[in-house]
């Protein structure tokens, strides 16, 4: 049990992660890594919808008739996507205004489909948890990769706190990075460099 | 607000959808397929056509049940479920009458339907209409600018990687990778458009 969860956790964070390698997901994520704290709050939703959903479409499974099974698991979803979007809503409205309705968009954020599909619907509901859980973390830590990167060199901040050298007179903001354009360019630089490092080492081990 | 100037409302939401605001390159929804299924112009074309089609009709069929069901009951918070149930059960309907009576549209077009319900470009453009408050005309307006936006984006991608299969690029940027770039450059293109439309 021990070292399969042990496996869980690396397939879900670095060898199989959602982002790098399946390129899933990104659609309503990416839009909002301007942001460290909207990373944040974002990629918690996320986790909490995936993880749940995982493991509760694997306590269903055989209850589940099997060609209405992706209605199913969309509902699910959407259970928890509400859960979240209500709570959000009551107690953070600010978030939640600048969020927009990408937090309702995690229904067809492919990655939760795609955990729910590919693992929750065959592996009992503990470790469907802790697959949905691992994954959505490693598609968290890239977001707040790019999040970190986008927001200090184009706004000189952190958190909403002034960094001291990239919020100086020195330091031109790179205006670009907080605009659409400069998402895709994070990403597509971030994949090129950990494509490139997992080439490496398939080339030195055997 | 008169007919007249809810009409023109709309073209300017229709043109703003298409470029400055395009829902792909400016707010990041339908990437998935956008970076799986543009390696040919063929499939490109068919996905975007069933994207204009499906997003307009489903932004005003969203509409009306939002307006008219939802809010009456005060069930706002149940967008979520009822929007994706009509965008999927939408999807399937129109599966079934293209087959029925159209073969030669079903081949070109029936393969991409599935892929669509979800394309979170769909159900992004019904939550938009909801949070912008849209009346039904500029709903129309905004449903088939965001689509059409989005099939000028995907076909470009296409005609651009078609290109690319015969050029040589670094192992790690194969695939995904130098398609987001494309993509930011594509994005930066479409940010050019923005002094068309005054104040948005």
């Amino acid at each position: 049990m021990q070292t399969q969860t042990r496996k869980i956790m690396q397939d879900g964070v670095w060898q199989n992660n959602p982002i790098f390698v399946q390129v899933l997901g990104i659609c309503s994520t990416l839009a909002v890594t301007n942001l460290v704290a909207n990373t944040l709050v974002m990629c918690a939703a996320l986790i909490f919808t995936v993880s749940f959903s995982s493991a509760t479409v694997s306590i269903l499974r055989q209850l589940t008739p099997r060609n209405i099974r992706m209605m199913v698991e969309t509902l699910i979803m959407a259970f928890y996507v509400i859960i979240v979007d209500v709570v959000l809503k009551a107690y953070w409205p600010d978030m939640s205004r600048s969020l927009g309705p990408y937090v309702g968009l995690i229904i067809t954020n492919c990655i939760v489909m795609g955990r729910c599909e590919a693992y929750g619907i065959s592996n009992p509901p503990g470790r469907a948890f802790v697959d949905g859980f691992f994954n959505s973390l490693g598609y968290t830590y890239i977001l707040l990769i790019i999040a970190t990167f986008r927001e200090i060199l184009g706004m000189g901040t952190f958190l909403g706190l002034a960094v001291p050298f990239f919020s100086g007179p020195h330091w031109d903001k790179w205006i670009i990075l907080v605009m659409p354009p400069g998402a895709f360019f994070v990403l597509g630089i971030l994949t090129w460099i950990f494509r490139t490092i997992q080439f490496r080492k398939e080339k030195t081990s055997p | 607000m008169t007919i007249g100037s809810e009409i023109s409302q709309a073209l300017v939401v229709c043109i703003s959808a298409i470029f400055t605001q395009n829902i792909l390159l400016a707010y990041f929804l339908g990437i998935c397929p956008f970076l799986a299924v543009s390696r040919e112009i063929k499939a490109a074309f068919g996905l975007g056509l069933a994207v204009i089609f499906v997003l307009t009709a489903t932004t005003l069929l969203n509409w009306l049940a939002y307006h008219y069901v939802l809010v009456p009951l005060h069930l706002e918070f149940f967008r979520f479920i009822l929007f994706i149930i009509i965008i999927a059960a939408f999807v399937q309907f129109t599966e079934m009458v293209i087959e029925r009576y159209s073969p030669f549209l079903y081949q070109s077009l029936g393969v991409f339907l599935p892929l669509i319900t979800v394309n979170c470009a769909i159900l992004g453009a019904s939550l938009f209409m909801v949070i912008r408050d849209y009346t039904f005309i500029v709903t129309i307006g905004y449903g088939l600018g965001s689509g059409i936006g989005w099939f000028l984006a995907i076909i470009a991608m296409a005609g651009i990687r078609q290109k690319l299969a015969h050029e040589r690029i670094p192992r790690g940027l194969q695939g995904p990778g130098i398609a987001l770039i494309i993509a930011g450059l594509m994005a930066l293109a479409f940010t050019g458009f923005s002094g068309v439309l005054q104040g948005r």
